[in-house]
């Protein structure tokens, strides 16, 4: 039988703004896939231990407070280090056009942007996930 | 049997028979666009509404006069045509300079009154150089360690003349206390000034989630706030009773505006528990809404709100003053309406908001800019914001003449359904004993969630359409792009350094000794204001007078609901 597809959602930054990360942990819990949501203000240490711990296939950032810069690259480094190579970092949230590209060349597979659909997420995971054992 | 006491326009004689001779050939010949429409908070709306909807609804009990109880339209008998609402918008960025210069530059351009924003280690009870900051430092906001800070932020301003609405939650006590030390060292007196203070704890956790503190001890810090200003700053508006972040959570509107008039009962019951008499705090009670989409809706909620807190106040509380009857409210635009997608439509958007704002009787307004989707408002795109409110003013002829809208089937119905709906919830969550218990069960928090998705889903189905998101996405020039304003970290870096300076030449004993008589107070359970005025006056920073509560209070952990 196919391994269901597990998914960390973490919310990193000061900020308390949970409504777009609950409603994607939702949306993907309804499409069949297994969900681990972090709760607010989690470091990028506290999220790659959770996503070691939960043996996730992807982790999914919420970052609405302007700093994607400095904490996506940082959670790839610790992804890196623990050597997480087949796990899928994307991420969403209030990230300038211009900062996906400088992104996706760090190592962030996807991004989406307000306006994405649940739908649009759910179908990128389908296809980028290897299909578990 | 319809009691209109208009037979020929109205009976439901007159309307079988205006449905069988000219709506069902019309229905036969043009079907409508969708089967059932609804509001953005997807609340159904009838087709026609007509006198038989003023069923139940009694003219001089639920509407009566403006400035009239229950004050469904206004609580000023001559609305906004004695007096505008106050056009306060909301700024605050980089370092307390920064942020004093653009004061200043609003003031200079007719606005009002001022509207602090904080960053976030600010609002959450952090001091810029706390490893928790690093990155935040003067993003979302201004950044206010000390009483230093304060004093750059509000240097050249008299506090006597101005009125200031600070948004902080979580360490509010400890930011008025810095007001206050300013306002004292300018020489201006306390019974004089005046502002607003969010102060507004419940909806941090059902919604904001910028909380330090469990609940209870932070319901005991506010209390002392009230009882404080009540007997010393007896101008200050000490808690602003916020829908505006349930709402942009995701509620409905009936859920905005039950949840919200729930915390301020909750205040009120907190208050008179503490042994205060209701009519010496609630008149300094106010409240703040969101301005969304649904432009009929979102007046209804407002005249629903002033009709149920009247009530509440004088059948529930026993209050006698008038002034604690009247519903006071700020509103702001819905920031999570405005679009990434082609920006310039969102001052199309603000606009047709903030009219609702106004036509339901705003004391006081804030109209987002149109690239704060994107970034802290450009000074440009802030200035068009507030040129908005101008326009409503003064070209539109709204403000001619008092509530406008009363006695339109359609709008009067609607009052009385959000008001319907906003009782059903607040007698559910007196049946829990409260708003703190439904927040230790997370029953708010559920039903924003609940709501949320359900606007998803919607959206995605296409049955609510955005324009330049899901419907009209095809952009005519991409250059269009408006110009952004941009924090760098040189602000974090000046503030770390500041603070830095403030540390070595403040006297350390006064410091240690003020803080360990907070704490001490505190366990004691004595009024916690005046120790943290203490604290402020020995340049206690906020993150020290957070820590030191802290250690009383405990931290809060959101339980996973």
């Amino acid at each position: 039988m196919e391994r269901k597809i597990r998914i960390l959602i973490a919310k990193p930054g000061l900020d308390g703004h949970d409504r777009g990360a609950k409603v994607i942990a939702r949306a993907l819990r309804d499409a069949g896939m297994e969900v681990i949501y972090t709760g607010l203000r989690q470091t990028p240490e506290q999220i790659v231990a959770a996503a070691v711990q939960e043996d996730v296939d992807c982790i999914g950032l919420s970052i609405l407070s302007g700093a994607h810069m400095t904490l996506f690259p940082r959670v790839l480094d610790l992804m890196k280090e623990q050597g997480l190579d087949d796990v899928i970092l994307f991420g969403g949230g209030i990230i300038p056009d211009e900062d996906v590209p400088k992104l996706k060349e760090v190592g962030v597979a996807e991004i989406f942007t307000p306006g994405a659909s649940t739908q649009a997420v759910i179908e990128y995971l389908r296809q980028h996930v290897r299909s578990a054992a | 049997m319809s009691t209109t006491k208009n037979p020929a326009s109205g009976t439901s004689e007159a309307e079988a028979s205006w449905q069988e001779k000219t709506l069902e050939p019309t229905l036969r010949k043009m079907p409508e666009r969708m089967e059932q429409f609804t509001t953005t908070s997807l609340y159904p709306i009838k087709r026609l509404y007509t006198p038989s909807d003023l069923d139940g609804i009694d003219f001089d009990e639920d509407v009566n006069f403006p400035g009239q109880f229950p004050y469904t339209r206004g609580i000023h008998a001559t609305g906004h045509r004695g007096r505008l609402w106050t056009m306060r918008q909301f700024a605050g960025f980089g370092s307390a300079f920064d942020t004093n210069k653009r004061f200043k530059y609003l003031l200079a351009h007719g606005q009002t009154g001022l509207s602090t924003a904080f960053d976030l280690p600010t609002l959450m009870g952090l001091d810029a150089d706390s490893p928790l900051s690093e990155g935040e430092v003067g993003k979302c906001g201004v950044a206010v360690s000390s009483l230093a800070d304060m004093e750059a932020l509000f240097d050249g301003i008299p506090l006597e003349e101005v009125t200031t609405s600070m948004t902080i939650n979580a360490p509010a006590s400890m930011i008025l206390a810095m007001y206050f030390v300013v306002a004292e060292k300018q020489g201006a007196s306390w019974r004089k000034i005046s502002g607003t203070l969010q102060n507004d704890i419940l909806k941090e956790f059902i919604a904001q989630k910028e909380w330090i503190y469990p609940p209870r001890p932070s319901m005991q810090l506010v209390i002392d706030s009230f009882k404080f200003c009540t007997d010393e700053v007896p101008r200050w508006n000490f808690v602003s009773v916020s829908g505006y972040h349930i709402r942009e959570a995701g509620s409905t509107a009936i859920q905005e505006l039950a949840f919200t008039l729930r915390d301020g009962i909750e205040y009120v019951q907190w208050g008179i528990d503490a042994g205060m008499d209701v009519d010496a705090f609630a008149p300094r009670i106010s409240f703040f809404f969101n301005a969304h989409n649904d432009f009929f809706e979102e007046i209804a909620k407002y005249r629903a709100a002033r009709r149920i807190w009247a009530r509440v106040m004088r059948d529930r509380f026993g209050a006698r003053d008038p002034r604690s009857w009247q519903l006071r409210f700020h509103t702001q635009t819905a920031g999570v309406t405005l679009t990434a997608q082609q920006p310039y439509n969102n001052v199309a958007r603000v606009a047709i908001q903030a009219l609702a704002g106004v036509l339901g009787g705003t004391q006081s307004l804030h109209t987002n800019s149109l690239d704060e989707t994107l970034a802290l408002p450009s000074e440009h795109a802030a200035t068009i914001a507030l040129r908005t409110q101008q326009i409503i003013a003064h070209e539109t002829g709204v403000t001619n003449t008092v509530d406008p809208l009363a006695g339109s089937y359609f709008v009067e119905k609607l009052t009385s359904e959000m008001e319907a709906g906003a009782l059903e919830y607040i007698r559910k969550i007196d049946e829990m004993g409260g708003m703190v218990e439904a927040i230790d069960r997370g029953y708010p928090q559920k039903e924003i969630h609940e709501a949320a998705y359900e606007f998803q889903r919607a959206m995605e189905r296409g049955e609510k359409l955005v324009v330049g998101v899901n419907a009209y996405t095809e952009v005519s020039d991409e250059s269009v792009q408006p110009p952004m304003l941009v924090i760098d970290n040189q602000t974090a870096e000046l503030q770390i350094q500041r603070l830095a300076d403030l540390r070595a030449t403040r006297d350390s004993d006064g410091v240690a000794r003020a803080l360990d008589l907070l704490a001490a107070g505190a366990a004691e359970g004595r009024n916690t204001m005046p120790l943290l005025i203490d604290c402020v006056r020995a340049y206690c920073t906020l993150g020290e007078m957070c820590d030191a509560l802290k250690a009383v209070y405990g931290e809060y952990q959101e339980p996973d609901f």
